[in-house]
């Protein structure tokens, strides 16, 4: 098909554009920005004043829930939900059941996928056999199958050996390793920030150390094995100081950020409110804008929405019990502008954070509006007021925070492959 | 897009209390009215015929679902002698992945038409669950909530503070061991703070003291010799033998030498201070027995209470019903 979208505010940060431009599509890739080539006949020409016209999003941290839970979600439901949040790309950690860690389940995810037909889903491999932290996956065969990366998901490797094997590795094949810090035993069982709300609520606590001992230990690795590590689900100050050390001696390193803890703290959790469990833990008020302050500076480079969908049951049990995350592919950008809004973080921050650099993050060609490319692009309308709830949430998890909350801004369109998957 | 969620769930919509789940957020009144309450109550265990009407045809289920015996016993008494029909429900408790789920149990019992749920669970955070699931008219009371609340003990040693001192404005009050695990030292501390207590310390070696503890408006003392200096109440905690491995104290003799509560100990406090616990007690581990046994121990005082300030929160939650009932 052909399409051009007319007048919108035209945010491309790879391309150094933010700007009201119209872009023309034509089959699967963007044709043009600005001015088309004679002789360019659009199907179909949409108006986007007042809207932002932006590349698809690229989220390095979702759950899709299968293989292995279908009962709570598809790649199809999921992806959908992505559709619908402006995601046009999403990787996924490989602690599916069973576990990412043969090409055979790569191959498998590929094609479900691409039958759904919403969104480009890309598997990071198991670092360790079934993530047991025991044994190296056949990383480069997974790599050769498609993974965009190996991970041992949200279970740590204890034996520092093994992680230091792992890295060196996966250096040899130049595959990214992607990397959920945290030392398990000063983890535990604990399910929020050690601090205040532990202390009040009497809730097993996770202290800061357990991330920022990980890093370290980690970094420590990257910086002796030459592997390219990715930190996800950064979750504190202290960390984003041990990353912008490592950046400083251009270590290999980059990190991410999930969108609630750009939002919520500890305090947020009230009287054992379910909805804001999520790991790592929802940390202090200063964490929080040291994370927001992180991306300002670059020492953080990506927003996921580390989305875990869930069945409304789930979070219906005493809290350390209650199910774990967000189903966060519906808010991702809406949740994310709101710090645009708030003059948190400009939005050329916040829309790179989306697109360009998780896209380059996990090695992929798009996350951008050059012509050429892939035609993967959103518009988002920023003044719609919607409410999440039974009918509007896409996603077929119920686990929100902000469900059945009033919400501003909203993904009216989105693009993938020169294709309108999602429009409302 | 910072979402508020530390509504009381205690409370219903006219800020009447409805549930009886944590000390922390009650006004003083709440408290002093309780207090008051109880202390009617009091002789009325000595009577021949010791029942009153007010719970007349109502049910009340102790749904325990973490072992105990005095506390159980003492909600069963009280819920009796307001002439309550009473259910005893010692449940075994999966974890939500196998069997039954909390919620489902109580909504089983709740069709069968309770009007009141005594709840102990091994999770901090289950009373508030529950009272939030229930219909508008049912009333939970927490007995004990993993290592978060327990307000109806906080309530006893409050009361049976007010039998033998001053007004709380003039006390100095120690809490002593492992706060950390204690729901009872939680309660305790926010029951002090409502009710004016000048100084509350807590004593105890740091792996037993929280995170922050500062935040609940208690000073932290590493030593028995500092930390009862000028004290009227020292409240011991039970020390868990089964959750003391080597990580959070080296061995119960050092324990002992350090924070156990013992005549030379007690010589720290103030002369007439007084000692409580409680219970069950470890005898040689956090209090020596001839303290405990002892002129300033009011331990077995506290259990009496539990009875008549059980009862006082029974009518006061009920009470509330009635009214909103006729009104």
């Amino acid at each position: 098909m052909e399409l051009s979208i007319e007048n919108g505010r035209l945010i491309d940060p790879a391309n150094g554009i933010d700007e009201i431009a119209d872009i023309h599509v034509s089959g699967s890739r963007i044709k043009a920005v600005g001015t088309p080539s004679t002789g360019f006949a659009p199907q179909r020409t949409i108006d986007a004043a007042g809207r932002y016209v932006l590349p698809g999003i690229v989220d390095l941290c979702v759950r899709l829930r299968e293989p292995g839970e279908e009962h709570k979600a598809t790649i199809q439901s999921e992806t959908r939900s992505a559709a619908s949040g402006g995601i046009t790309s999403v990787v996924c950690p490989p602690d599916t059941l069973p576990v990412i860690d043969t090409p055979g389940m790569v191959h498998m995810i590929h094609d479900r996928a691409e039958a759904a037909g919403f969104a480009d889903v890309h598997p990071l491999g198991a670092l360790t056999v079934g993530l047991k932290g025991t044994q190296l996956t056949d990383m480069a065969t997974l790599s050769d199958a498609g993974c965009v990366g190996v991970s041992n998901a949200l279970e740590s490797v204890e034996n520092t050996l093994l992680m230091r094997r792992a890295m060196q590795y996966a250096s040899t094949y130049g595959i990214p390793v992607f990397l959920t810090p945290c030392d398990p035993w000063l983890q535990g069982n604990g399910v929020v920030h050690e601090g205040v709300i532990s202390t009040q609520l009497g809730l097993p606590a996770v202290p800061e150390a357990a991330e920022t001992v990980g890093i370290a230990r980690d970094i420590a690795l990257v910086e002796t094995s030459g592997a390219a590590a990715h930190f996800d689900l950064i979750s504190c100050e202290r960390s984003v100081f041990r990353l912008s050390e490592a950046r400083q001696r251009q270590l290999p390193i980059t990190a991410s950020v999930a969108i609630h803890h750009l939002l919520c703290s500890e305090s947020d959790i009230g009287e054992f409110n379910t909805q804001f469990k999520v790991m790592p833990p929802l940390r202090t008020q200063r964490d929080r804008e040291g994370l927001i302050q992180g991306l300002a500076s670059g020492d953080i480079s990506a927003i996921c929405s580390d989305h875990q969908p869930h069945s409304m049951d789930a979070k219906l049990a005493p809290f350390s019990e209650a199910a774990t995350g967000i189903a966060g592919l519906d808010t991702l950008l809406t949740l994310a502008w709101s710090l645009v809004r708030s003059d948190q973080l400009d939005a050329k921050t916040v829309i790179a954070a989306l697109t360009a650099n998780p896209a380059r993050i996990a090695g992929l060609e798009c996350g951008d509006l050059a012509a050429g490319k892939a035609a993967d692009l959103l518009i988002f309308d920023p003044d719609i007021k919607w409410t999440l709830d039974d009918s509007t949430m896409i996603s077929r998890g119920r686990n929100s925070p902000w469900f059945g909350r009033e919400l501003h801004g909203k993904v009216v369109l989105t693009v993938k492959d020169g294709s309108i998957v999602w429009e409302s | 897009m910072n979402v508020r969620t530390d509504f009381p769930v205690q409370f219903d919509q006219n800020g009447n209390l409805r549930h009886f789940l944590t000390i922390k957020g009650l006004p003083a009144e709440t408290l002093t009215g309780i207090l008051d309450i109880a202390h009617s109550f009091i002789d009325f265990g000595k009577r021949e015929i010791k029942k009153i009407p007010l719970m007349r045809g109502k049910t009340v289920v102790n749904l325990f679902f973490e072992p105990s015996t005095r506390t159980r016993t003492t909600f069963e008494i009280a819920a009796k002698r307001l002439s309550a029909d009473v259910v005893n429900m010692n449940a075994e408790r999966m974890s939500t992945t196998k069997g039954e789920s909390i919620l489902d149990t109580v909504r089983t019992l709740e069709a069968m038409h309770t009007d009141m749920f005594v709840v102990r669970d091994r999770e901090s955070g289950a009373a508030h669950l529950i009272a939030s699931h229930l219909p508008e008219h049912v009333r939970v009371i927490n007995a004990g909530d993993g290592r978060h609340a327990h307000p109806t003990q906080a309530m006893l040693d409050m009361f049976t503070i007010r039998q033998h001192k001053a007004e709380f404005p003039s006390l100095r009050v120690a809490i002593v061991g492992d706060i950390l695990h204690s729901r009872v030292a939680r309660s305790q501390i926010h029951a002090l703070n409502i009710l004016g207590a000048p100084e509350i310390r807590v004593i105890g070696p740091r792996t037993l003291i929280p995170t922050d503890i500062e935040t609940m408006g208690v000073t932290y003392v590493n030593n028995m010799k500092n930390g009862l200096e000028d004290i009227d109440v020292i409240m011991m905690l039970r020390i868990q033998r089964e959750r003391m491995d080597g990580q959070l104290i080296p061995s119960e003799q050092e324990y002992f030498n350090r924070y156990g509560l013992t005549e030379e100990a007690l010589r720290f406090a103030r002369p007439d201070a007084i000692v409580m616990h409680p219970g069950p007690i470890n005898r040689g581990l956090e209090i020596a027995s001839s303290v405990a046994d002892g002129n300033r121990s009011v331990i077995l005082d506290q259990v009496t209470n539990g009875i008549a300030v059980r009862m006082s929160i029974m009518a006061h939650l009920m009470g509330g019903q009635e009214k909103s009932k006729w009104n």
